[in-house]
């Protein structure tokens, strides 16, 4: 088991490191100075001179990478051009934001998809299997911001239930977090939901198939209990992959979600970033969440190693 | 009957997408109203028989706007699914049927892209060549390479050791003649499935990132655009936003149905697999 973590956490470091010549490179594209078309009319001589020198920006680009790589795996992800604050404070006051709903996000795609997914691959071929199938459909198809507009203005509108857009902290004022949360989360939710009933149904489909499945059947167990014990034992390993994959993605997908919602999150702080042309900012932020999409892969890979023996085995 | 049903519903969105492309094609022509044509005493008027989709905050028939961004939606999702499909078919050709050294590099740039979210990689390309319909049609292009890529190569790993491309091999065929004449045709099944269902995912793609204002740029009409411009009139014109997402929402789920309905055709094990359960069931 060690030794396999050791060589999945060896090839996420390699990618990771592919990932930040990437993120790199992406600074060096800019046509142009980046620190001049940053600062555009309120271009100084003064500031133009100490942010290139603080951005290592006039040396060789060798050197520059290297400082980069270095400076970023001791946490310091440069400073933003527009505040001149520390690109790591900035990613770091806006993470709660976006983990938060993208964890609730999270929470409410599983509590749709497990029972909708199981449902509809017990019932293969019935009402129910099209049902499922066609909600599913539906909802991979269906924007999420356009779900948070209908949402905004269904239950603010006309209801007048939920605030239209905010946000408040988890741990300052809950219910007020609750109240800001539900329809930012349940519009993504409601989107992976639809994803992830598709591969719940396909995986435990694939797992009744099998010969422990009939050998339950063959005992006599009932089916409720033949779904519980071993179905969706067998079914684990796939759904947690996937549901893995969900997280990262939602991590860094929910930029759209969060404008709908002003919800101030790292969504929000990348776009005003690539909006002002504060070129750290957007290296910092990709960086995080492409570091973060291969930590949750990796953390994935080694949980399904724990779930099934025989993948650590191989 | 799965099948039936499916392909049933895969016609219909057929002759959606075919509409669609007729108002792409015509839109502006087809219009009642002039696409970027003002009446600001008329603004946010709601649907009627006069304005079928209401107007929008400048007056302007959102309707014409609707049938005028079916045309942009669908460019910029072809042209950025022919650049990931031919960029990424290359990529996957080349892994797949070399192997070793090509696989190993090429797969690993791969993963480095799959590692970036989707629209977070092409919110990152467009930060460095700026926002616009083009750049956004290279951005989603590039962001799709790596499935395609993925797709291709997984094909080609199974086709190449057939005895075909063996006996193709042994009459003195060269690599370009038997990766064009004999591995591509088969594993253009898979690859023609995934077109369908990334087209669904780039127009999703275009539509967010026209949202946000990094693609198609006003006043060019734009289904995300349109979008965005109704959140802010959510209370006094529901319809200004509710239309465009409506054909967001047609068109990726026409795209997906057809998607799956070429799945179903071309791979049926799945099928075969639920049509077993059912039967076992019945059986029981």
């Amino acid at each position: 088991m060690v030794a396999y973590a050791l060589r999945r956490a060896l090839q996420a470091l390699i990618v990771l490191v592919g990932v930040s010549v990437i993120v790199f490179t992406l600074l060096q594209l800019v046509p142009g100075d980046p620190v001049r078309v940053a600062l555009g009319t309120r271009f100084d001589q003064g500031t133009y001179d100490a942010l290139r020198e603080r951005s290592g920006l006039d040396r060789p680009l060798i050197a520059q990478y290297l400082s980069y790589l270095g400076h970023a795996a001791t946490g310091d992800l440069g400073v933003s051009f527009r505040s001149g604050e520390p690109v790591t404070t900035l990613l770091l006051e806006r993470l709660p934001a976006t983990a938060s709903l993208a964890l609730t996000a999270l929470l409410i795609a599983l509590l749709i998809a497990i029972p909708l997914g199981v449902l509809a691959a017990v019932r293969a071929g019935s009402i129910w299997d099209y049902a499922a199938t066609g909600i599913s459909q539906i909802g991979v198809s269906v924007p999420d911001f356009w779900m948070g507009i209908l949402f905004i203005l269904l239950f603010s509108s006309t209801f007048g239930w939920l605030p239209p857009s905010g946000y408040e902290p988890l741990f300052g004022d809950p219910l007020g977090w609750v109240k800001h949360v539900v329809m930012p989360a349940a519009a993504v939710g409601l989107v992976s939901g639809a994803i992830l009933t598709r591969f719940v149904r396909s995986a435990v489909l694939e797992s009744l198939g099998r010969d422990y499945t009939r050998t339950a059947h063959s005992k006599g167990l009932r089916t409720g209990v033949v779904v519980r014990r071993h179905v969706l034992r067998g079914a684990m390993v796939p759904i947690v992959t996937v549901t893995g994959l969900q997280l990262a993605s939602l991590l860094g997908g929910i930029i759209v979600i969060e404008i709908v919602f002003a919800w101030p999150g790292l969504g929000q702080l990348t776009l005003d970033a690539v909006r002002g042309r504060d070129y750290p900012v957007v290296q910092g932020s990709v960086l995080l969440l492409a570091a973060t999409f291969l930590v949750v892969n990796l953390l994935v890979d080694l949980l399904y190693a724990v779930l099934d023996p025989r993948i650590r085995l191989r | 009957m799965r099948a039936l049903i499916s392909h049933r519903f895969a016609l219909v969105c057929l002759v959606i997408l075919a509409m669609m492309a007729l108002a792409g094609v015509f839109g502006a022509a087809l219009a009642p109203y002039g696409v970027n044509a003002t009446d600001i005493p008329g603004r946010l008027r709601p649907p009627s028989l006069e304005h079928w989709f209401g107007t929008d905050e400048l007056g302007r028939d959102v309707f014409s706007r609707v049938l005028a961004a079916a045309g942009v939606s669908l460019k910029v999702g072809l042209i950025a699914v022919g650049i990931s499909l031919f960029a990424g078919v290359l990529i996957g050709l080349l892994a797949g049927y070399y192997g070793r050294f090509i696989d190993d590099a090429l797969m690993r740039v791969m993963d480095m892209l799959f590692a970036f979210p989707a629209v977070l990689l092409a919110i990152a390309i467009l930060a460095v060549l700026g926002p616009g319909v083009t750049n956004a049609m290279i951005a989603i292009g590039v962001v799709y390479v790596p499935i395609f890529a993925r797709v291709t190569r997984a094909g080609v790993l199974a086709v190449r050791e057939e005895i075909f491309v063996l006996a193709a091999r042994s009459v003195g065929a060269g690599d370009l003649r038997i990766m064009a004449s004999h591995v591509l045709p088969n594993v253009a099944g898979p690859v023609i499935v995934q077109t369908s269902l990334s087209l669904a995912f780039a127009i999703l793609s275009e539509a967010a990132l026209s949202f946000l204002g990094l693609g198609v740029q006003p006043p060019a009409p734009s289904w995300g655009r349109m979008l965005f411009d109704g959140r802010d009139f959510v209370q006094q014109a529901w319809w200004m936003g509710f239309f465009p997402g409506l054909a967001i929402f047609v068109t990726v789920l026409s795209f997906n149905i057809v998607g799956d309905a070429l799945r179903d055709a071309l791979d049926p094990a799945q099928r075969s697999a639920i049509e077993a359960r059912s039967s076992e069931r019945a059986a029981r």
